[in-house]
Formats: structure tokens, C-alpha cells, sequence
């Protein structure tokens, strides 16, 4: 536990009007490095992982205690804006889901509502997240055409060139290659790879071998608990929790 | 909840127990024969090795296509690793049977050098380390597992002891050289036996605990 803390819960619980979706969750998110967040469906795994930007507000009816920080930052705090939040803390969903607009209009979207005009600045931004996406040689003589046009595993790449292109300093992944075939899902896995040289990753996945794969540490979430978090290679290796080996190994239920 | 690939975690426990008993057969053989001065049953041994060498390689295949097919974790993963490591000690411990055997040929037919003594107690030292170290696999027993790498040294001092006496017997009389060298490699054979016997039961106590006791013993 030598590395900096980017991110870091402290006694979160949260509900849904009276069902209690978390329960008393604690978590270190090390920068640089890349969480997974596995657990069963239900356990609350994607509800944590919204609340690091702040999304579950949009939902109505429901309520957080407990302390979120982004570096020393508390996010919640009546002050901040939870728009600021989610462009320090970017998000990449199951579905890719980009704007009806052209590639280029998609990436350049977030800097424009952030009130950059100058077009020289747009453009080189555009360029250097699409190449931090690894899709840059696959849209560069296509910028105009839609985004809705390419394929599956280019729209997921396009989603994270668009969370890039606006300063974030945190990915949220809330089970990025659920709708991918294999080789969009490995592309994607090295792409995680690659950006935490600059970002801190955290991935919900419902494929224990993708978080094996790239994460660093694993947090084992269960009926809204987070049962056991360490390194990736002790959890699956030798983990400490009985239900943690349970539902890894497939013995669940 | 009982998964299919337990059939199959179970079909590879069974597969090592078996070569683990093929491995316990041919020592327990090879030293019988030593003190009957018994070639036909050394010959047995030498040529029963190549049912332990295919079943090596049957236990091999099983690991390898289990990894391939299931991606085993956590205690899974341990038990699939530490089998492949387990079937290769076992694999060694009763290529040693062998070489104990062949030593048993040059032997026969020369006067016997002196009274065996030591070399069967080190022989039972051996036999009941692997008889041991098998136990603790199939039962999952750490503390046996434990007791197994701790006996180690006891057969390091005895094997010691036989080597100075037949230091003196080669010094005394250099006749008695090559019996003297067969003995010595017998004696290297068996401490060598446990040496191996060691390493699986260092790895049944990983498999079963997930933590790595090897070059720690003296903190066990």
C-alpha cells in the first residue's frame, strides 16, 4: 500500500428509497493502477463504481452517507459541481454509446460545452485522444462521418478517446466489453493497460478472467459488502474470504 | 455446488495418488531388494518404470488441458499447479528407485561389504517421509505436510553418518572401493528421495493454505 491514493471511500452506504444497496464500504483506489470490482449481479459492484462521479443523484429517491474523496477533494461536498467531478472522473459504459454526431463532434463535444474555441487546440486535442484509444489510424480519414457508423468495439474505443479529451484523470468502466466480441474486448484490455500509465482505472466486470487479466487489485463485492480487497494476484491466488473463493472458483450458490 | 470440473479435479487427485503409490511401491521394491540381494525384483523395477514415466505424462496432459479449458483460481489453481509439481517429484522419487536398483545389480554378486544397518534405517526415514507426504496431499494436512519437511534433517545427518563410515572403508581398503561407491550412492539415492519428498510436501502446503513455505523451513 506504498503507491498514492487517487481515489478512497469511507464508511459508504447507500440506498435505493429503504433497500440498502451498500453497506459500510471502505476502498483505496491507487493511482496509476487498475481495480476491478467483481461480484455477483446485485451486489451493488456498479452502484459503488457511480458514485466516484457522482451519477447515482440523477437517480430519484435515493441516498448516500459516508465520504468520497478525489484526492483530498470530497466530492460531495454541497459546493462542488458534480459536473467538474465527472469531467475529472470520466465514465465508459457496458453499451458503447455515442452521440448521434460525427467522430469528430463526439470527441470535441466535451471541450466545446467546456467553452474551448480555438480550433487549432480542438484539433490537436481530437488527434491525440483518438491516438491514446488506439483508433486513431482506423477514423483519421473519416473524422466526419458518424460515430454511429463504426462497430461495436470502435464505438467503445470512441467512448474512452472522449473521456480523454477533456483532462479526466480517472476511467470508470462499468463492464466495457459486455457487448464485445474477443478481439474488441482484447483491444479494449490493452488499451486499459496502456492508459494507466496516465490514468487510474477502475473496471466493474462480470469476467473474473478480464479483471485477472488487467487489473492490479480486485475488491470482492458482495450483497452490497465489500467482502475482501487486496492485490489481484493474492484474491485469486490464494484469497482470504470463503465467499470470495466461492463465487472466483464458481462454487457460488 | 457440486461444478462438473470437480469430476475432474477429482479424476487428477486420483491419478496422483496413483503414481504416488506406484512411487511408494518401487522404493519399498528396491530396498527389499537391496537386503535380499534380490536382481530378478531390481530388473522388475528398472522395467516397471516406464508405466510411472506414461503416467507422468497422463497427469502432465490432464494439468495442461485444465488450465486450457477451465482457467482454474484460487484454490483450484493451487491444487492444478502443485499437481503438476507433485507428479514431477514423484516421477524423480521413483527414477531414484531405479538407480537404487541398478546399484543393487553391480552389488549381487560381490561379498557384501559390511552389515546393512544404517541404509535401511534411512531407507524407513524415506519410505515413511513419502508414505507421509502422500497422506497430507490426500488429506489436505498442513501439520503432517510440516512434520514431513522437518524430517528432512534427520536424514541429512543419518546419510552423513553412513558416508564417513564408508570414507573409512575406502580409506582402510581400496578393494573395497566400488562397493563402498555403491553404497554411497545409495545412501545419496534415498537422501535424495526425501529431498524430493520435501518439495511435495512444501507444495501440499501451499495447495492447501495458499502460503509458500519453501527455503523457510527453519521458520515452520
Amino acid at each position: 500500500m506504498d503507491k498514492k491514493i487517487k481515489m478512497r471511500a469511507e464508511g459508504v452506504n447507500f440506498f435505493y428509497g429503504r433497500s440498502q444497496a451498500l453497506k459500510n464500504v471502505d476502498i483505496l483506489i491507487h493511482a496509476n493502477q487498475v481495480t476491478a470490482l467483481i461480484g455477483p449481479s446485485g451486489c451493488g459492484k456498479s452502484t459503488f463504481i457511480r458514485l466516484f462521479n457522482r451519477m447515482n443523484e440523477l437517480v430519484l429517491d435515493t441516498s448516500l452517507s459516508g465520504n468520497i474523496y478525489l484526492d483530498d477533494l470530497e466530492i460531495n461536498s454541497a459546493q462542488i459541481d458534480p459536473v467538474h467531478i465527472r469531467k475529472r472522473v470520466g465514465m465508459v459504459f457496458q453499451k458503447p454509446n455515442p452521440f448521434p454526431k460525427s467522430i469528430l463532434d463526439n470527441i470535441s463535444y466535451g471541450l466545446r460545452v467546456n467553452g474551448v474555441k480555438d480550433a487549432n487546440f480542438i484539433e490537436e486535442r481530437v488527434e491525440a485522444s483518438l491516438k491514446k484509444a488506439a483508433i486513431w489510424d482506423e477514423v483519421k480519414n473519416r473524422l466526419s462521418d458518424s460515430a454511429l457508423k463504426l462497430s461495436g468495439g470502435q464505438q467503445q474505443r470512441l467512448c474512452i478517446a472522449r473521456c480523454l479529451a477533456v483532462d479526466t484523470e480517472v476511467i470508470l468502466f462499468d463492464e466495457p466489453c459486455a457487448s464485445l466480441d474477443p478481439i474488441s474486448t482484447a483491444k479494449i484490455e490493452e488499451l486499459i493497460l496502456e492508459l494507466k500509465k496516465d490514468y487510474t482505472i477502475v473496471i466493474v466486470t462480470h469476467n473474473m478472467q478480464q479483471a485477472a487479466r488487467v487489473s492490479d487489485y480486485t475488491g470482492f463485492f458482495l450483497l452490497g459488502e465489500l467482502i475482501e480487497f487486496g492485490k489481484t494476484q493474492d484474491i485469486f491466488t490464494a484469497p482470504q474470504d470463503k465467499r470470495t473463493e466461492a463465487y472466483i472458483t464458481g462454487r457460488f450458490g | 455446488m457440486e461444478r462438473h470440473f470437480d469430476e475432474e479435479l477429482r479424476s487428477l487427485h486420483e491419478n496422483i495418488l496413483r503414481m504416488g503409490i506406484l512411487a511408494q511401491e518401487a522404493i519399498f521394491k528396491s530396498i527389499e531388494a537391496l537386503k535380499n540381494r534380490d536382481k530378478s525384483q531390481a530388473q522388475e523395477i528398472i522395467g516397471s518404470d516406464g508405466r510411472i514415466d506414461a503416467l507422468e505424462l497422463e497427469i502432465d496432459e490432464e494439468c495442461v488441458d485444465l488450465i486450457a479449458r477451465h482457467q482454474p483460481v484460487a484454490s483450484d489453481l493451487r491444487f492444478v499447479t502443485t499437481g503438476m509439481k507433485i507428479n514431477a517429484e514423484l516421477e524423480r522419487i521413483a527414477d531414484l528407485a531405479v538407480d537404487i536398483s541398478q546399484r543393487v545389480l553391480e552389488l549381487a554378486d560381490k561379498p557384501l561389504l559390511k552389515p546393512l544397518i544404517d541404509i535401511p534405517k534411512l531407507s524407513i526415514i524415506a519410505q515413511n517421509m513419502v508414505r507421509d507426504a502422500i497422506e497430507a496431499f490426500v488429506k489436505k494436512d498442513v501439520e503432517l505436510a510440516k512434520k514431513v519437511v522437518l524430517s528432512d534433517s534427520e536424514a541429512d545427518k543419518l546419510r552423513n553418518l553412513i558416508q564417513d563410515e564408508l570414507f573409512d572403508y575406502i580409506a582402510k581398503d581400496c578393494n573395497a572401493a566400488p562397493r563402498a561407491v555403491a553404497l554411497l550412492l545409495i545412501s545419496r539415492h534415498l537422501e535424495r528421495i526425501c529431498d524430493h519428498t520435501t518439495n511435495i510436501a512444501e507444495d501440499v502446503v501451499y495447495m492447501v493454505e495458499g502460503k509458500v513455505i519453501k527455503h523457510h523451513s527453519g521458520k515452520i
